[in-house]
């Protein structure tokens, strides 16, 4: 038996010296998602977007002759498992640039590991205005912090005639974020703002908020989490008769889920999404769409999980761009040639300006932003 | 006043599925001595047979239902006949440290057979709520409140009526006399912890078609049965029953009328204000000491 073991380390010795290797043939880019926990269907569906794109990439010979290859990395929707998992992927896999973590409070939990470390991160997800204002110049986000969200939302809500709201959030960074900016614009527009109800990540029964929020005088809702907890609050406000309108924000959605799994109960609700598969001639760039569509397909995966994952998609291509930008996969490089790229996104130019604090700026694209509308089982496109 | 009576009514539907859940643990960890870390995962068992039986073989919701609960019940044995048998007499760190082991691997194995998105199970019931003046509630959810009160009914008279729980009693109170007495103690061992565990999997059975089925789903649902244990004392199933409802209670206008976000809190609040003011449970009997 002490025999046995003495082999491991020279087995463990032998595959890393081997790994090392065949590694240095290809580049490396780094992904740190939730592939378990709360966010485990976002997370896969980003990380099997993300997969497309290394693929495309590979076929078509890969960046500075060499292949890319994905590290994936499961940060178990645990902020303190998303900083862990970008030490591991910077200082043992030795990745010159990640992609992650999904959800704004993962992502705040990996920016101090990005400045220790100075390797940039294309944040695909998370949505905190935090994330490019607090000043980590490795930050690179190609999604719409919520401010951005409710300024494009601030152009319809006369349209629905808002009068009173209320909140129902995921009690983190992403949903506190959203409730605080989403308020400052609705008492800009003389809407009043109501309850702000919040909710644990992994919470199941959400009925005593919504049974508080039933009792309001407010006639919509504003509901901010991804999609597993978005089907159960569907179901139980419709299991307590609550007939206000809901309108949910954060581009983790995936309406066909909700359709598919709250049935008639999503009817009538409202939906400010960041990409629009289904219709693919409406978005900024058609052609790519509906290669990444059919590809999505061609694989087998979920048709609602699109909405999610194109971001994985855009982020992996986004970091490669830089990467061949840069001419050498090395982080400093990286980082600067973030600056300069100009790529085709699936929602809109993804182009960095800068954001937060003078002299150590993140980068901050700027996607689109729609809003859609579930009815009859369909998705529908309002006008913003 | 609607508010509350709507408050009311959903501490009423909850609080029946925590005391479904904290019956299981009871038996086991009050009744037996087992730290039973894998009830979460017999929970999260139980929910994933009803997906197999009902989302991909096709069978009935209400044929389901047993099946999951008889599923509970084998796997509950299988865990005592190979983990639990062989340690017998040790001390109750190490039975801690291999429920701990079989609560990681088992989780891990659902999530390498189902993946970590998260699955739902259609059932029979209509989507329209039962509407009763200001009040309304969903009829899948009075349907688990009463198959729920079933089994806790069913569970009572069992230990307390029936010759098999006079020997699971008489075995954990005190193991040699019990022998002595003609009881088969080793098939007592077994057959309560495989009660606990076939309970464990109807509790998920019933709540995972109410909520969404997912591997670390039985995470919460087994602190809350810990809270709930605790509370009502240890191996006191009347016990069990109002403290899953006490639980609801305080989570629902703890999240009403103080602050949502301490929602899932007000279970670990409760543990430390009983360990701190009542350490034995609030219904706990009078132990016998020497």
């Amino acid at each position: 038996m002490t025999r046995a073991l003495g082999l491991v380390p020279a087995i463990a010795l032998a595959t890393a010296l081997f790994g090392g290797a065949v590694q240095a043939q290809t580049i490396k880019i780094g992904v740190n998602e939730p592939l378990t926990g709360a966010f485990a269907a976002s997370g896969t569906y980003v990380v099997n977007g993300a997969k497309i794109a290394a693929d495309e990439i590979n076929a078509k010979g890969g960046i500075l002759g060499k292949k890319i290859e994905l590290v994936i990395e499961d940060n178990k929707s645990n902020p303190t498992e998303a900083a862990a998992v970008a030490e591991k992927l910077i200082t043992s896999d030795k990745v010159p640039v990640l992609m992650g973590a999904w959800g704004s409070s993962l992502t705040l939990a990996v920016m101090p590991k990005l400045m220790e470390y100075e390797t940039p991160m294309v944040v695909e997800t998370s949505s905190s205005g935090k994330i490019t204002t607090t000043g980590n110049p490795f930050i690179f986000r190609i999604s719409p912090p919520s401010a951005v969200e409710a300024a494009a939302f601030k152009g319809i809500v006369d349209k629905l005639a808002l009068k009173k709201v209320d909140f129902l959030v995921i009690n983190n960074d992403w949903g506190r974020g959203t409730a605080e900016d989403f308020s400052k614009m609705m008492k800009d527009k003389g809407i009043s703002i109501g309850l702000v109800e919040t909710m644990d990540q992994g919470a199941q029964d959400m009925s005593a908020q919504l049974s508080k929020i039933k009792s309001s005088d407010s006639e919509t809702i504003i509901v901010t989490t991804a999609v597993d907890q978005l089907t159960l609050i569907f179901k139980q406000a419709a299991a307590l008769g609550l007939k206000k309108r809901i309108i949910t924000t954060g581009g983790s959605q995936n309406p066909d889920q909700i359709i598919a799994q709250a049935g008639a109960a999503a009817n009538g609700t409202m939906h400010l999404t960041t990409f629009l598969p289904w219709f693919p001639d409406k978005t900024p760039n058609p052609e790519a769409t509906n290669y990444f569509i059919s590809e999505w397909k061609k694989r087998g995966f979920e048709f609602a999980g699109c909405t999610e994952s194109f971001r994985g998609y855009d982020g992996i291509r986004t970091a490669a761009a830089a990467i061949e930008k840069a001419g050498k996969a090395e982080p400093a490089a990286i980082k600067a040639a973030l600056w300069d790229i100009n790529i085709k996104g699936l929602n809109g130019d993804i182009v960095f300006r800068k954001s937060g604090p003078e002299g150590k700026e993140s980068g901050q694209s700027q996607p689109n932003v729609y809003l859609i509308e579930i009815n009859d089982g369909k998705v529908e496109m309002k006008t913003l | 006043m609607s508010e509350f009576l709507q408050h009311l009514v959903n501490m009423l539907v909850l609080g029946g599925t925590y005391a479904l859940l904290g019956i299981g643990l009871t038996l086991i960890f009050g009744i037996m001595n087992v730290v039973n870390f894998t009830h979460g995962v017999l929970y999260t068992f139980g929910a994933y047979v009803m997906f197999i039986v009902v989302q991909q073989i096709g069978l009935n919701f209400f044929l389901a239902l047993p099946v999951a609960v008889l599923a509970g019940w084998l796997l509950g044995a299988a865990i005592e006949l190979t983990l639990l048998r062989p340690l017998r007499g040790s001390d109750i760190d190490t039975t801690m440290l291999v429920m701990i082991g079989a609560w990681i691997a088992m989780q891990s194995g659902t999530l390498w057979i189902w993946g970590g998105v998260a699955k739902s199970v259609a059932t029979p019931f209509p989507e329209a709520p039962l509407v009763l003046g200001p009040v309304s509630v969903s009829w899948l959810r009075l349907f688990v409140l009463a198959a729920a009160a079933l089994l806790i009914l069913v569970t009572y008279l069992l230990i307390n009526k029936t010759s098999l729980g006079r020997a699971m009693r008489a075995t954990f109170q005190d193991h040699d006399t019990a022998s002595l007495m003609g009881v088969n103690v080793d098939m007592i061992y077994t057959s309560t912890f495989a009660i606990g565990s076939s309970l464990a999997a109807a509790a998920g059975a019933l709540l995972g078609p109410v909520y969404v089925i997912f591997p670390q789903m039985g995470d919460l649902a087994a602190v809350k049965a810990f809270a709930i244990v605790i509370l009502g004392g240890l191996g006191n199933i009347t016990g069990a029953v109002i403290g899953g409802f006490i639980l609801a209670l305080a989570e629902e206008l703890g999240a009403g009328y103080v602050s949502s976000g301490y929602r899932d809190a007000m279970g670990f609040v409760i543990i430390i204000a009983v360990l701190i003011f009542k350490p034995t449970g609030l219904f706990a009997r009078a132990e016998r000491v020497g």
